[in-house]
């Protein structure tokens, strides 16, 4: 097989970014063009998958096949997308808003379904396309659009919620931080069963706390602490909790059996392959004595 | 196969309180009795419980096809004074009810009904458990009857067989225990006995199982569904079956997912489908609009409850019509089929998926409960693949892509038709992303009045001219009638005894079974209701959705009537022949 470039990807791109300039999802929208291009995944074994949100239109500005469904239900679409075509691989593609707000059920049962999907999700604690609503990441006290005297609520803690629930991989990226992000998109890639892989990738528009520089001084890079494990579910909790989510690297990941595994029989080769439908004539007369 | 040695339609309930077995004692004796040859008709009724409540089990028995519960009862088993008083109004006179003889029976004043009182309870006791009073009560109906054990023995091996030969061998006894006790005690009413039939090979099953298994047939390898009464036993057929297939079952974590799920697996190229009921299918709206506007086939299959909101959860409606044909935001293309009897369920599935695909866009089959969970002799030919032939629509070929530069696949090309050939993901150079907004042909996001007015009208126009009038209607009688009686889903047994009684009784009537009701297949409906002077549509449901579609639709007002019922029970003939009568 020919090597497969990023251009490979950018090539095939007809829509123009609608992002705002230094936005966030940019660095990690590249990353996962470079590990789908470093891997030699050719872009027409690819699907993005996004909901609603200015992250959510990156199928369109990736370059592979994609999906850009609506509000919340991306891992639905996604789902349904790698249990018909097993071979293919599916990357979930949003935001906070989509995946923590509207989309959180989805999320969380899918993390104990460890079907082999990426999911990637930008997390800037603000709604952006819509100019600048809470966000279920949003701090305590935050003010915006929808909470001028400051957020009521505290923010949804998906690194640790996610542990909790039983997942098989989760990391954080920063988009400050790209060769790390790739590598992180490699890993979610590469890994059997749902990587959960949650970008600090700010609003450069809409949210004026969680900026590049604060993400850059405060976060932890696991990748410096030598001595931490990522195959121990309870220190992994442990050092999200210590740092209040502000670690990135990866932090947790075990091996275990993905969904398309664990199904009762489902065909080891992709569905999607299979156009001749036609039933044996045979079978359907055997069935119907199963109703004698 | 021998002759019929005489016409039988008799009537069996037993009734109880829910949790005391009464489901299994009904499907034993109905089992039985399709095995004896007879047309078996089941319906079930029950609440949203595990314990506790009335709940019977009909069993319509006939030498003749059956599609309906009967509007009588010709023999009560009761394990309760409640079983009997609710059921009063159906027995008819000069017949019996057998009781627990645990407890004193009182019928009022008036009402020519025996009572045999049996020691069930006792007697299953004796035989070691109190839950075998159902056996014993299969028992005492067979004596009554003129049955015999061999007429059973089948029927508790395959139920009880799992559980080892003792338990086989408990329930036969507990049977016999029933049967001897009836014997010594009363005499036989030889109902059933010496009957031979000429009933052609047939299966025993019901629309929801029909469903799950056209599905198969068609192709489908992934269902995708949240449990809901009364679709639930769509998945548990598909279960036994699928994965033979390589497909598989997921059950999603609610119905948004369900549908979701299935648009995914659509998009890549695989019969997906999804099973719910009208509280379900409120929150599968919005999977309504992305199928509409992404062109993504779906398959949606509602069976019918009693609403709004839980309503009466495990009674019969027809109320979602409205909402399965405007539901969901914006407008759409969709279609509507409506099966009306277990082997339409079956057939219908293959031209769901046809025409999901054929059209890309959403199909709904709506079924209710009464179709969905009666179990039902039909004859195996009138499961006979071969009804529908295979339509995959139209998708690009890999040769067709070779030379297509990356990026410019125009996946909602403006055709003729409205309908675009698709690529699925994985196909070289085929590669494009479906959006959920306004888009150009090559899928980008464009807003400009012009791209959206020509994609509307690409995406309506493609059912623009679908009439599906050579099969989606079926009429029994004259086309000239001074009554047509039209209806879609589980009333059509009812409809179609009125219509006999009515036909014989002289009058020029004709019965109609719509099979699909969006788009309304108007050239044959049109012609029908021009040739009759009165049209009763009978729907469950309040407003009459379907009568107001087709006024709304062809017209026709001054001549079309409603026979509407919406208290959770399906229609008896009776109550359709005394609106006809009014009419006429």
């Amino acid at each position: 097989m020919a090597r497969v470039t990023v251009m490979d990807y950018k090539q095939s791109i007809v829509e123009p970014s609608t992002w705002c300039p230094g936005c966030g999802d940019f660095p990690a929208l590249a990353a996962l063009q470079r590990a789908c291009a470093g891997l030699g995944l050719s872009p027409d074994q690819v699907v993005v998958v996004g909901g609603i949100g200015c992250s959510s239109k990156a199928p369109s500005y990736f370059g592979a096949y994609g999906f850009h469904s609506v509000h919340g239900r991306a891992i639905p679409v996604a789902t349904g997308i790698k249990l018909a075509n097993r071979d293919l691989t599916v990357v979930v593609f949003g935001g906070d808003g989509d995946g923590y707000g509207i989309g959180l059920s989805h999320f969380l049962h899918t993390v104990r379904r460890n079907i082999d999907l990426v999911y990637m999700v930008m997390d800037n604690h603000i709604y952006g396309l819509t100019t600048g609503q809470a966000s279920p990441t949003s701090r305590k006290g935050m003010k915006t659009k929808t909470s001028p005297y400051g957020t009521a609520e505290y923010p949804v803690r998906p690194l640790e919620t996610a542990l909790a629930a039983g997942a098989s991989f989760v990391a954080q990226g920063f988009s400050g931080d790209v060769k790390q992000l790739t590598r992180l998109v490699e890993m979610a890639i590469k890994h059997r069963g749902f990587a959960y892989l949650n970008v600090l990738s700010p609003c450069v528009t809409f949210n004026r706390e969680d900026t590049y520089d604060f993400w850059r001084e405060n976060c932890v890079n696991l990748d410096d602490e030598p001595e931490y494990d990522p195959h121990d579910r309870t220190g992994a909790i442990r050092v999200v909790l210590q740092h209040e989510g502000l670690v990135r690297g990866l932090i947790y990941q075990e091996e275990r059996p993905s969904f398309e595994a664990e199904l009762p029989g489902l065909a080891k080769e992709p569905l999607a392959r299979q156009f001749d439908l036609s039933f044996p004539e045979q079978d359907w007369a055997r069935i119907l004595k199963d109703f004698a | 196969m021998s002759v019929v040695t005489r016409v039988i339609d008799f009537t069996w309930k037993v009734g109880g309180q829910q949790g005391e077995g009464i489901d299994s004692t009904g499907e034993i004796f109905a089992q039985a009795m399709h095995r004896r040859g007879f047309y078996v008709y089941a319906y079930r009724h029950f609440m949203s419980r595990i314990k506790g409540g009335h709940t019977h089990y009909k069993i319509r028995v006939r030498s003749g096809p059956v599609w309906h519960r009967g509007d009588q009862d010709d023999l009560l088993v009761a394990f309760d004074q409640e079983s009997i008083d609710y059921n009063l109004p159906q027995l008819r006179d000069g017949t019996a009810i057998v009781h627990d003889a645990a407890f004193v029976a009182r019928v009022p004043e008036g009402r020519e009904l025996e009572l045999m009182p049996v020691p069930m309870t006792r007697l299953a006791e004796e035989q070691g458990r109190s839950i075998m009073k159902n056996m014993v009560a299969v028992g005492v109906s067979a004596a009554m009857l003129g049955l015999e054990l061999a007429d059973f023995e089948t029927t508790i091996r395959d139920r009880f067989g799992d559980k080892g030969e003792q338990v086989v061998e408990a329930n036969r006894k507990a049977f016999m225990a029933g049967y001897d006790y009836y014997k010594t005690h009363f005499t036989p009413r030889q109902v059933l006995a010496d009957v031979v039939t000429d009933r052609p090979e047939s299966a025993y099953l019901s629309g929801n199982d029909a469903i799950a298994l056209g599905a198969l047939v068609a192709g489908c390898r992934l269902l995708f569904a949240y449990p809901i009464t009364p679709a639930t036993e769509i998945l548990y057929t598909a279960f036994k079956y699928f994965p033979r297939y390589g497909g598989a079952i997921v059950q999603g974590e609610d119905e948004m997912a369900a549908a979701f799920m299935a648009i995914g697996a659509g998009f890549a190229g695989v019969r997906a489908m999804t099973s719910t009921s009208g509280p379900g299918l409120s929150l599968m709206m919005e999977s309504l609009g992305l199928a509409g506007i992404a062109e993504v086939p779906l398959v949606i299959v509602d069976v019918q409850r009693a609403g709004p909101s839980t309503g009466l959860p495990t009674k019969t409606e027809q109320g979602d019509l409205n909402t399965i044909v405007y539901g969901s935001h914006g407008e759409s293309p969709r279609i509507v089929l409506a099966p009306s009897t277990v082997a339409d369920c079956f057939h219908v599935m293959g031209r769901a998926f046809n025409l999901a695909e054929h059209y890309q866009c959403p199909v709904i089959v709506v079924s209710d409960l009464a179709l969905g969970l009666s179990r039902q002799s039909v004859p195996v030919a009138d499961l006979a693949t071969g009804t529908w032939t295979w339509d995959r629509g139209l998708r690009v070929t890999d040769d067709e892509l070779k030379d297509v530069t990356p990026g410019t696949f125009a996946r909602y090309r403006l055709t003729e038709s409205g309908i675009s050939p698709r690529t699925v993901p994985g196909q070289p150079n085929g590669r494009f992303t479906s959006l959920s907004n306004e888009h150009s042909e090559i899928s980008v996001e464009e807003e400009s009045p012009e791209n959206r007015v020509r994609q509307m009208h690409k995406r309506m126009k493609k059912l623009h001219g679908l009439d599906l009038s050579d099969w989606a209607l079926e009429h029994h009688g004259p086309e000239r009638a001074d009554l047509l009686l039209v209806g879609y889903g589980s009333s059509y047994g009812p409809i179609a005894e009125v219509w006999r009684k009515l036909a014989d009784e002289g009058a020029r009537v004709g019965r109609l079974h719509l099979k699909a009701l969006w788009p309304l297949p108007e050239a044959g409906l049109a012609r029908y209701l021009e040739a009759s002077r009165h049209v009763l549509v009978v729907e469950s449901n309040y407003s009459g959705q379907v009568a107001n579609l087709i006024k709304l639709r062809l017209g026709f007002k001054d001549r079309i009537r409603s026979c509407l019922k919406f208290d959770g029970n399906p229609f008896t003939a009776n109550e359709i022949y005394r609106m006809a009568k009014e009419v006429v």
